[in-house]
């Protein structure tokens, strides 16, 4: 931890106050003026907006399908994660940045190629459909979206712990008379733990507020498709503000508990380290 | 650490290392590896073939007649080269300044500010957009004023940026000696406000008197560019800071430190020492924001008003087009982003190995003996 | 006098790294500030470079307050403790770097830089990055960078540390030369002895925030002020007894004190160094305790003992020279008559124990 005395290097109240300054402006004041309007509308308009038969089958399908993608994440980041550190194959390190790509592309082109794919006459689709698969314009479709917004977030949490993993936790393991699977078992996954917990928040948290790539694949159908995120949009489009500024507050209050949990979390597996 | 992307720290791994008790049986690797590569394969790989392959369906001219012959594409490709820019400086200074505070100074509310600064990346970007609209739009806060006499706020807005320019100006031509201090450097507090007040005050009127803006007409921000450049920022907020803060930390102070007891003043010491040291971690963290203020749908689709040819940015774009059923045109946008994106991947990768992280400098002991 | 502090103060937290120092440093002196970490040697030289800000107190410099005045206005030159190179720069731009950001002319820059090259003996280097460089390279041109815009002090933040036991060697020497050429007024920081006692000649030992003694280096080793300062500076047996008629009482034996000090009947901790004490086969009339040889170390240029004392069993080394030993017949086991020489005694540890045994007699 740095702490050099502000007498000595300059700049101190010059970078902290304009950090201040445009962080006010630019986040809190937003975030601030989205709760006054909510605070704003009475109980009862409050309630009739955030508990409306389609608002809640929107949170349960938006909770629901980042809950399940984010699951999906966690296997495949630690399959991934396990195969990257431990296995040397041809293509290693294409798959390794493959895996980040996620990440740097737009959600809208995710959204966007994989409607495509799985669609009746898509690439992938033509197999998926006649076996009563439909991956596109479904919940399975934004699950599937989902998974591949999340993918990065378990890897990129786990890769770094395995691979500072100390050998001779399982040379001991094996010494002792252990089998490999009990070694995974006993000895890898609980030192995993910590990372997979991140990683899993993360996939998740990202999950919940995904747009972009959603709005292409679900086909938007009430009750059945309906993200909340896109009736927010819906409710926008009504020009009802009110409405859509309480069910965004409801996403807000779970999204900023999901980050606190987060950040307990990772604290507490630094404790765990030390 | 949060919501969106792993930091920079992490490198790919040597392998060689594994022991013999870490050795799997062939049948488990083999498996593994080929259930890997298929995940990736199924997920990531054919995907982006398939974007290139459905941008060129109809042949290379087409393509190039979607891009470049539609007027409305080709106007939400200058609109991002608008708004991406300005949103990324915006964001950059913000990122420099916040960096050195957090990672060279101790102060109260380090941690919570820290905290704050990933803020942006758990609100769901149509969330954002939608506390923009709450204050700029036409129902918003600020709507009914906006709609009046809009341009009213212009002189207030532009005479900010002076009054900075005045505090910066003010102390760098302070004397650094106590007893050197004369005139208005004797009492800087004082000095300071009744400055800044007339600095204020001066641009105010000065503009007001010559008439620099219009009166009496709306100033549009949501459905027009600054609510695109404002949504934009909020999303990409953290980006810059979070990968300086890191790698500042990573570098130490003792260089800067170094320059200082060596006679450098402040912007000596930032742009000979502090900026070649970072210079990686900032390319890196604008690649990102980049990628992001690029790519950015949700906050950007609220705010937008979908104008077409005037508020249609490129995501925006794919997405009439896709509606439209135009989806040769859809892929191609999207194919042009998608470079983008394997370009930004590229570039990580190769920025990665020079970013310093924190086991590049065991050595670095950035407090003195009490800090052990 | 050319640097002068007073009653300097700096906690951090709840540590005091500095409490209440005052030290005076002569013109041209080189002097070392030993202490262990945590000693507050390091934090009190940060303290004259403007690199860190005192609590309270004041540094003086040639008779001007410096104490709010900025590092870039002290005109002091720092070596950090890992060099701090400007890593992006060559050689002789970390060098020149002190007269660039002074504005100082280009020409006059090159002039500098060569001279100082030839000094650090690394001409032909300027064009180097610090990364291809080697630790004591890297050393030199850190040195030069602090001397290039002529400071009036030189502050070296333990110079040697990071540096391989052979090299460092080689630069002690070299520093100890190097000073005596240019005569600027040097402080450096050290944790081992002998390197202060080598190249310094004026050395203050530090503990917990405050100053132990100050003094030459034979005088801080032969007159140590404090049970600390003589603990630091080598191996040390501790011999619990009694002070009688100004000697050391153990048991029936009574050693002189090489301290005149006006000690009384008291209890009291003899220190003794290894190598100052004599042992033998047989009693030949002299003082002595009765001791049994529980390990002895014959490997190398010394002997090296451990003894049981016979009385209360208290364990004490000893190093004798292949010459001394071979002049008494040594073996594990062996009853041995031990004489002590240059026995010290400290005023401070009296006024310890007195309460102490003052306790012990009360419950028998």
């Amino acid at each position: 931890m740095a702490g050099v005395n502000r007498q000595v290097l300059p700049g101190f109240s010059l970078t902290l106050g304009y950090t201040l300054f445009y962080l006010g402006i630019l986040v809190l004041l937003p975030i601030a003026a989205c709760f006054i309007k909510a605070a704003s509308l009475s109980f009862d308009q409050f309630w009739g907006a955030v508990w409306t038969e389609r608002a809640r089958a929107a949170y349960l399908l938006t909770f629901g399908a980042a809950f399940v993608a984010a699951i999906a994440n966690l296997l495949l980041g630690l399959l991934l994660a396990w195969v990257l550190v431990r296995y040397s194959f041809p293509g290693k390190k294409l798959v390794d940045s493959l895996v980040d790509l996620p990440l740097a592309l737009p959600t809208a082109v995710a959204g966007l190629v994989y409607a495509g794919l799985y669609v009746e006459n898509g690439w992938l689709g033509q197999y998926l459909v006649p076996l009563g698969i439909q991956g596109a314009y479904s919940r399975l479709g934004i699950v599937l979206v989902l998974i591949f917004v999340g993918l990065p977030f378990v890897v990129r949490t786990v890769q770094p712990i395995l691979e500072d993993l100390d050998p001779e936790l399982e040379e001991a393991s094996a010494s002792l008379g252990a089998t490999r699977l009990q070694t995974f078992r006993d000895v890898i996954l609980p030192t995993l733990y910590p990372a997979l917990i991140t990683g899993f928040a993360l996939a998740f948290s990202r999950g919940v507020g995904e747009y972009g790539s959603v709005v292409f694949i679900s086909g938007n159908m009430p009750y059945k498709t309906e993200i909340a995120p896109i009736l927010i949009v819906a409710r926008l489009e009504e020009f009802a503000y009110g409405e859509a500024t309480a069910i965004a507050v409801v996403l807000l209050v779970i999204s900023f508990s999901m980050l606190l949990l987060i950040n307990l979390l990772e604290r507490r597996s630094m404790r765990h380290e030390r | 650490m949060s919501a969106d992307g792993p930091s920079v720290g992490h490198r790919a791994t040597a392998p060689g290392s594994i022991r013999q008790a870490q050795q799997d049986p062939a049948w488990v690797r083999w498996g593994l590896i080929s259930i890997a590569i298929t995940v990736v394969v199924i997920l990531v790989v054919i995907p982006v073939i398939n974007i290139f392959v459905s941008a060129l369906s109809e042949g290379f001219g087409v393509y190039c007649d979607n891009l470049f012959a539609d007027s409305d594409t080709r106007d939400s490709i200058m609109l991002t080269l608008t708004v991406v820019p300005i949103a990324l400086v915006a964001n950059l200074i913000f990122g420099l300044a916040a960096a050195w505070a957090i990672a060279r100074f101790e102060f109260p509310g380090r941690t919570l500010l820290t905290a704050l600064i990933d803020l942006p990346f758990s609100v769901s970007p149509v969330v954002a957009g939608l506390m923009f609209v709450l204050i700029f739009g036409l129902q918003g806060y600020l709507g009914p004023f906006l709609r009046r006499d809009g341009y009213a706020v212009m002189p207030y807005l532009t005479s900010l940026p002076a009054v900075v320019v005045f505090i910066v100006t003010f102390f760098l031509l302070q004397p650094r000696r106590e007893k050197e201090r004369r005139g208005p450097w004797k009492h800087p507090k004082l000095a300071l406000l009744a400055g800044s007040a007339f600095v204020f005050g001066l641009f105010c009127f000065g503009q007001q008197y010559f008439e620099v803006w219009p009166r009496n007409q709306s100033l549009k921000i949501i459905f027009a560019t600054p609510g695109l450049v404002l949504a934009t920022a909020f999303v990409t907020f953290p980006f810059v800071a979070r990968e300086l803060i890191p790698v500042m930390e990573a570098v130490g102070p003792d260089e800067e430190l170094a320059a200082v007891s060596l006679g450098a003043n402040g912007w000596q010491m930032f742009w000979t020492v502090t900026v070649p040291n970072i210079r990686w971690g900032l390319v890196y963290g604008i690649i990102l924001c980049n990628a992001r203020a690029v790519g950015e749908f949700g906050a950007v689709y609220v705010v937008s008003g979908h104008i077409a040819g005037q508020t249609d940015t490129m995501p925006l774009r794919i997405e009439k087009l896709f509606q439209e059923y135009n989806l040769p045109g859809s892929f191609a946008v999207a194919s042009v982003l998608t470079l983008l994106a394997i370009f930004t991947l590229i570039a990580k990768i190769k920025l990665e190995r020079k970013v310093p992280s924190a086991d590049d400098h065991p050595a670095m002991r950035n407090a003195p003996e009490a800090g052990k | 006098m050319s640097i002068v502090i007073q009653g300097l103060s700096k906690t951090f937290g709840n540590f005091a790294a500095l409490d209440n120092v005052s030290l005076e440093v002569p013109d041209g002196a080189l002097l070392a500030l030993l202490g262990p970490s945590g000693s507050g040697k390091t934090t009190l030289l940060r303290v004259i470079a403007g690199l860190e800000v005192a609590d309270s107190g004041a540094v003086l410099h040639e008779g001007e307050d410096i104490t709010d005045y900025s590092a870039r206005d002290r005109k002091v030159g720092f070596v950090f403790q890992h060099y701090a190179l400007f890593r992006h720069m060559t050689v002789a731009e970390n060098i020149g770097y002190g007269l660039k950001v002074r504005r100082t002319p280009g020409a006059k820059i090159r002039e500098r830089v060569d001279e100082l090259l030839k000094l650090i003996r690394l001409e032909g280097l300027q064009t180097r990055y610090p990364g291809q460089l080697s630790g004591g390279q890297r050393q030199r041109v850190a040195l030069a960078r602090a001397l290039a815009a002529q400071p009036k002090v030189l502050l070296l933040d333990e110079p040697f540390g990071a540096l391989d036991a052979k090299v460092r060697q080689e630069l002690r020497q070299w520093l100890r030369r190097l000073h005596e050429d240019i005569h600027v007024t040097s402080i450096f920081v050290t944790h081992d002895q002998e390197e202060a006692f080598e190249v310094a000649d004026r050395v203050v030992v530090m503990n917990q925030g405050r100053i132990e003694q100050v003094g030459k280096p034979d005088e801080i080793y032969d007159h140590p002020a404090t049970p600390f300062v003589y603990q630091f500076l080598g191996h040390v047996n501790h011999f619990h007894g009694r002070i009688q008629n100004g000697r050391l009482r153990l048991g029936d034996a009574e050693f002189p004190l090489s301290s005149r000090e006006a000690a009384q009947d008291a209890p009291a901790i003899g220190y003794v160094r290894p190598h100052e004490i004599k042992v033998r086969a047989e009693a030949n009339g002299a003082p002595s305790i009765v001791a049994i040889i529980k390990h002895m170390n014959t490997a190398g240029p010394l002997v090296h003992l451990e003894l049981e004392r016979a009385d209360d069993g208290g364990r004490f080394a000893v190093e004798l020279t292949r010459e001394e030993s071979r002049q008494i017949p040594l073996q594990t086991g062996a009853r041995v008559f031990v004489e002590l020489r240059n026995v010290r005694v400290f005023a401070e540890d009296n006024q310890a124990l007195n309460p102490n045994l003052q306790a012990r007699e009360e419950t028998p």
